[in-house]
């Protein structure tokens, strides 16, 4: 069986933050305590929608040392395939659901003299997490949190009212903006960078960091890709001598374990590496959309990310 | 079935010794008869009742003796023990694994009793019975790590995950086969390893990372390592080099069947909760020729797995210059017969030795 272990919970809260964002809860069904996990790590929420089984990555916001629940908030997206629209619209509380074990690949550095956090919109979610986790030590943190506006900035009182020395929020409809260069220049050797947001966000942050001649392993981001629609398509799985059909609606990989194929999978969003395929043969073009491969081996046809990557043209084989 | 602990050394007069339940438990390395490098792993989830594979920390005979054999060790150099500043969290993570699964596997030997952050841990075999308060480290005699190692078999490297690699930032070890902690500290994955031969074309290591780094909670991992050992020494290492070395000529056709030991380590791999790091707990199970040779199918492969192994791997493992007198003892064991596939001895079904 491929993925990080399953749990089986149930829904114990669901609580509507503002417009786009609401808060589940989620606590063991047979009553015994969840594993303890590290500030920034995600769990896999399994969906049950009808025919269709949607698995999708959500970063875990509680007290990591908390073994009692673990809570997620979760931004609808009404453009989206509809993961974030199920848990908004179809799950309330006493649902049961499965969700897999703790997978961390957005880990504080714990050798860092100072943790700076960059946090746009939903990517808050790791940061209170982590923000937990470093209380607890004594750790150094402080965090910049730009949200749209006062309306939906999620868990800004909370933030705001516990730590109010090391938290600083911006809201993009007043025009406020992080001040990035000014922000840089001021930190202490030793500092590192995690930044939790849009893709927009997210380069520019590693831009800058890079420019000013940060340390790449000082930089440290999460951006979960959903998959995205796109044209239908048609693969050949070498191995298991099938040829499948990948829907309008569907991700590659989600074809292939619609289809019995039992993938190797972790974070379902492009960054983990763990779905790497090979290609054994293609005419047509690659849809390339994750972050584990880099461009050479984008551009090689070798390679594809089933999880996010799609493909157009007449022939796919891959050994798988 | 109740354990009873054997009175033994490891050092000086060599007391050590195994039990025919030890012999017949022994994690005998090759599944067929040659050896080559491979990313052997499997899940470590349980395994044949009382095999070393059942438990998350095997609990044997040696358990007491290899203890004070660890205390011995780390008294005469502390820097077999190492934990860098950041790697405390870890040390504490640890130290709630064993003693969590310690307590489940073996109630009769362990006792774990949580209130809160108040601990309560009793070690019956060790006599030790403590309290101390959970993440607070002056509550303990010992940082964490250590304290949990000194009542724990086996070495551990405790691994920082970071940069897509794995660091050597904190360990106890006290039972190697020839490396040092403190010369690896601080190490990322492919440093330490830079000294195997071969493994490295094999694009082993890469694959082997890639491996680990993707192992998470809930889910450990193992696999088994072998090399050779004259005298049944845990302490093998380069620290100690001038007094354990020279211990290699002095073996004899006479006394090889005694006093040549394999020495198998069964690898675990569990991922850590709370910092995310890496442990790899890496346990020495030493076992004589002579008392390797009462199972019929371990004789056969043995004797063929020393006598095909590349040159470069008997010169790494050490015993280049004993083969020609291994391979003489150990060919009277091999009459020829098939040997079963797997590394259980299958002694009910193995054919005895065909005498001429």
């Amino acid at each position: 069986m491929s993925g990080a272990e399953k749990i089986a919970v149930r829904v114990t809260e669901v609580t509507p933050l503002n417009d786009l964002v609401t808060r589940f809860r989620f606590e063991r069904l047979d009553g015994a305590l969840l594993p303890t996990f590290s500030g920034g790590a995600h769990t896999v929420v399994e969906m049950k929608d009808g025919d269709v089984t949607r698995l999708n990555p959500y970063s875990l916001m509680s007290d990591p040392f908390d073994q009692t629940a673990y809570t997620i908030s979760v931004r609808r997206d009404d453009e989206g395939r509809g993961g974030s629209l199920f848990l908004h619209n179809s799950v309330s509380v006493g649902d049961e659901m499965i969700i897999s074990n703790p997978v961390n690949l957005f880990s504080l550095d714990l050798r860092a003299k100072k943790h700076l956090m960059i946090a746009g919109g939903i990517g808050i979610t790791p940061s209170l997490a982590q923000i937990k986790q470093l209380d607890r030590a004594h750790g150094n943190w402080e965090l910049h949190y730009a949200c749209r506006s006062v309306a939906l900035g999620s868990y800004v009182d909370y933030l705001t009212s516990t730590h109010p020395n090391d938290v600083n929020v911006y809201y993009d409809d007043q025009n406020q903006a992080i001040d990035l260069e000014n922000l840089f220049s001021g930190q202490p050797l030793g500092t590192h960078v995690y930044v939790c947001g849009p893709k927009g966000m997210i380069n520019w942050v590693r831009g800058k960091a890079a420019e000013l001649g940060w340390p790449r392993e000082a930089i440290h981001y999460e951006e979960f890709l959903a998959p995205q629609p796109g044209k239908p398509f048609e693969v050949k799985l070498a191995v298991s001598n099938k040829v499948i059909q990948v829907g309008e609606q569907e991700s590659l990989l989600e074809a292939m374990e619609r289809s019995g194929v039992d993938a190797p999978y972790l974070c379902r969003g492009g960054a983990c590496g763990m779905c790497e395929t090979r290609v054994i043969d293609y005419t047509g073009n690659f849809i390339h959309r994750d972050h584990w491969l880099d461009d050479e081996e984008h551009s090689s046809g070798e390679k594809i990310m089933p999880c996010v990557s799609r493909f157009e043209g007449k022939t796919l084989v891959l050994d798988r | 079935m109740t354990l009873q602990f054997n009175d033994e050394t490891f050092r000086e007069d060599y007391s050590f010794h195994n039990s025919e339940r030890a012999i017949k438990r022994f994690p005998f390395p090759f599944d067929k008869d040659s050896y080559m490098y491979a990313v052997n792993m499997e899940q470590h989830r349980g395994g044949p009742s009382d095999s070393i594979y059942e438990k998350r920390f095997d609990v044997d005979e040696h358990y007491v003796s290899e203890m004070r054999d660890r205390a011995m060790v780390l008294a005469d150099d502390p820097l077999r023990c190492q934990s860098l500043p950041h790697m405390t969290l870890a040390g504490w993570d640890l130290l709630e694994l064993i003693m969590v699964s310690k307590s489940e596997d073996y109630p009769d030997l362990f006792e774990l009793h949580r209130d809160g952050d108040k601990w309560h841990w009793v070690n019956k075999p060790l006599g030790i019975d403590d309290h101390f308060t959970f993440m607070d480290e002056t509550t303990l005699p010992y940082g964490p790590m250590e304290y949990i190692t000194r009542q724990t078999q086996g070495d551990f490297c405790v691994l920082d995950q970071r940069d897509d690699n794995l660091w050597m930032d904190a360990g106890t070890i006290t039972t190697q086969a020839d490396w040092s902690l403190d010369f690896d500290i601080g190490m990322n994955f492919f440093e330490w390893h830079a000294p195997v031969p071969l493994a490295h074309e094999k694009g082993i290591f890469v694959r082997a990372l890639k491996f680990l780094l993707n192992i998470q909670q809930s889910a450990p991992a193992r696999r088994l390592n072998w090399t050779m050992t004259v005298n049944p020494l845990l302490d093998t290492s380069p620290e100690n080099y001038h007094k354990w070395g020279i211990q290699k000529t002095s073996l004899t056709p006479e006394n090889i069947g005694a006093k040549q030991h394999l020495r198998v380590e069964l690898q675990t791999f569990f991922r850590l909760p709370r910092s995310n790091a890496l442990v790899f707990p890496i346990r020495c199970y030493l076992c004589a020729f002579q008392d390797l040779m009462t199972v019929p199918k371990w004789g056969r492969r043995l004797h063929r797995v020393i006598r095909d192994l590349p040159e470069e791997l008997a010169t790494y493992k050490g015993f280049i210059d004993n083969r020609p007198m291994m391979l003489d003892y150990l060919s009277k064991f091999d009459d020829g017969l098939p040997t079963s596939n797997g590394i259980w001895p299958e002694i009910d079904s193995e054919p005895p030795l065909k005498s001429d």
